[in-house]
């Protein structure tokens, strides 16, 4: 603060120095800084691009002596056939099902538990939300086989209960959302308690409109989570009827372990949605990401 | 809130209600979370210390199971890898996630497409990045090893059908999936540095090298500390992106804790030894975030 208050110190130093030519340096290094991104950006974009770019071939241009880059000609066939030779619409909507409603409800569970957390006071409150906080740090491959006996028992495997049960009660919702109603001044929840509210008319009148933006991070977050989990379906879901997108595509590439184009086909499919998801909520993903970031 | 010469019966009362409240907010979450991770993390500590029958269940056998880790083979050479992979990951996603931030922190076109592009690996598929890599990976045909003999080098690496290179491939593909996240950690760690530093350090005539040693790194230090411990335990705890890519292979090359605890378990069905593996890994993973948290502690002091 002090040396915002200082600004007379700043004008005889820049008399005494003889001033930079400061453009130039700056050109350089604005030109520097673009190549350098320009040939980390390609590295990172060329899987993409090839695995596009192979959709659209014939299946025994793929790969070839030299490579080739981009198809000859564009064949759309691959995204034909894929749907005849593999049960792609089951595997979608499937995923498309467990991930609407483990999102639901992570997103309603974790953000009342969260409003509880950070706005209301009771004794054992404080431990109970450092022992949430503590499974974080506890990888999941550690209890996935006692998880697996409990499933078992509770007759959950083998059925979408068990991805459901898995995936919608994370800490990471209660994290998340504990975070943002933190920022949300007490003095206006005192406010409204004053005025009579209950606890749950200001979790649904004020702290829910209020959290939007946080709500859109968790629920794009969780969408896509829940979309890509690939573990979960692996160890849970058995019946080739209940099968998820990741984990058909799996079963996909080891029947048809050849057909490159229809692989690499059927990956852009799986990525697709997600794709579009994301750049339509880019903000959030970035917001929601920060946001758990900030307090370790 | 109250008037005064209720004051404390009626804190006695609002204490309980609150209680009362708090409770039925947390409880829809709680009641799931508490079944589902809560008992199994219990669980762990009861079945590493049981050997498991089919028909039986679990029967108590002391330390039986990790006296058998100390000669199994396959456990060492999974702990091993599991070294392996987090040594080299964790600086090489350090150091490139931090060169991205600091090349995206600052206003210029063409930033928000470089931090999408950057982040886009992060939340695609593991099954689908794993298709393509291996293909990207081919030793004959495919397109690295293309690149690689364009510069001259006849004998390209054999990548993932190489059990020396089918780790360095793995290692790749993990750090190109998580930098961009990592980076965006970073990104929002720069935010919170006051602009005022770099002013004052620009006047006293620091150059960007100085301005990056004496601002910059001291300001992040808590960023990249909560980085490093993420991606410590990111790094232990590997599976996915190998089981998908490389199933361990070939041989026992890329076979780490998490998919041995995996083979053993659900392959073999050995509850109780597999649980024994995963108190080792837990192990591991908890001590390392302790010590490094201790080793914060003596710095910031």
């Amino acid at each position: 603060m002090t040396m915002l208050e200082t600004p007379p110190a700043e004008v005889p130093l820049n008399l005494v120095k003889p001033r930079r030519p400061d453009r130039t340096p700056n050109r350089v290094g604005q030109v520097l800084r673009y190549i350098a991104l320009g040939i980390l950006i390609s590295a990172v974009l060329l899987p993409f691009y090839w695995m596009v770019s192979s959709s659209l071939k014939m299946n025994n241009d793929v790969f070839t002596i030299p490579v080739k880059w981009y198809p000859d000609t564009v064949v759309w066939g691959n995204y034909v056939d894929i749907w005849q030779k593999s049960e792609m619409t089951t595997w979608l909507r499937n995923t498309l099902l467990l991930s609407v409603v483990v999102t639901f409800l992570q997103v309603l569970t974790g953000s009342f538990a969260a409003y509880g957390f950070a706005k209301v006071r009771f004794p054992g409150r404080d431990v109970l939300f450092l022992a949430y906080i503590a499974t974080i740090a506890v990888p999941w491959q550690s209890y996935m086989i006692p998880q697996f006996v409990l499933f078992s028992k509770l007759k959950l495997t083998d059925t979408f209960w068990s991805i459901i049960a898995l995936q919608a009660f994370s800490a990471f919702g209660v994290f998340l959302m504990k975070q943002f109603y933190e920022t949300i001044p007490d003095d206006l929840i005192d406010a409204a308690r004053i005025d009579g509210m209950n606890e749950y008319g200001i979790y649904r009148r004020i702290m829910l409109p209020l959290s939007v933006p946080a709500l859109a991070s968790l629920t794009l977050l969780t969408l896509v989570n829940t979309w890509n989990d690939y573990l979960g379906p692996l160890l849970y879901l058995r019946s080739p009827g209940l099968r998820t997108i990741q984990l058909g595509l799996k079963t996909f590439v080891s029947t048809y372990n050849a057909e490159y184009a229809l692989i690499m086909t059927g990956s852009v499919l799986s990525v697709l949605p997600i794709a579009v998801i994301f750049l339509l909520g880019q903000r959030y993903f970035v917001e929601g990401i920060a946001t758990t970031g900030l307090k370790g | 809130m109250a008037t005064m010469p209720v004051a404390r019966r009626s804190r006695g009362r609002l204490m309980s209600r609150n209680t009362v409240v708090g409770w039925s907010f947390l409880l829809p979450n709680f009641i799931g979370f508490g079944i589902f991770t809560f008992i199994p993390v219990g669980l762990l500590f009861y079945y590493a210390f049981t050997d498991w029958n089919v028909f039986t269940g679990a029967e108590w056998s002391g330390l039986d199971n990790f006296s058998r880790l100390l000669n199994d083979s396959s456990f060492w050479t999974a702990l091993r890898n599991t070294f392996y992979y987090s040594i080299f990951h964790i600086p090489l996603t350090l150091g490139a996630s931090l060169a991205l931030a600091l090349l995206l922190n600052r206003k210029m076109r063409g930033v928000a497409f470089f931090r999408t592009a950057a982040f886009f690996p992060y939340i695609t598929s593991i099954v689908a990045i794993a298709q393509v890599w291996n293909m990207l990976f081919s030793p004959s045909f495919g397109p690295i090893n293309e690149i690689i003999r364009a510069f001259g080098v006849d004998n390209p690496p054999g990548w993932t059908s190489s059990a020396n290179w089918s780790m360095p491939a793995v290692i790749i593909v993990g750090v190109w999936r998580e930098m961009g996240y990592y980076m965006l950690l970073i990104l929002a760690g720069l935010q919170t540095v006051p602009a005022q530093l770099y002013e004052a350090a620009r006047v006293d005539g620091a150059n960007a090298w100085w301005q990056f040693r004496a601002v910059t790194l001291p300001g992040l230090r808590p960023t990249m500390f909560f980085v490093t411990v993420m991606l410590t335990i990111g790094s232990l705890k590997v599976f996915d992106l190998i089981l998908v890519m490389t199933d361990g292979g070939p041989g026992q090359s890329t076979l780490v804790l998490t998919q041995y605890i995996y083979q053993k378990g659900f392959k073999e069905q050995e509850f109780g030894y597999a649980s024994a593996i995963s108190i080792v890994l837990f192990g591991i993973c908890l001590a390392v975030t302790v010590v490094q948290f201790l080793v914060n502690k003596r710095k910031d002091a």
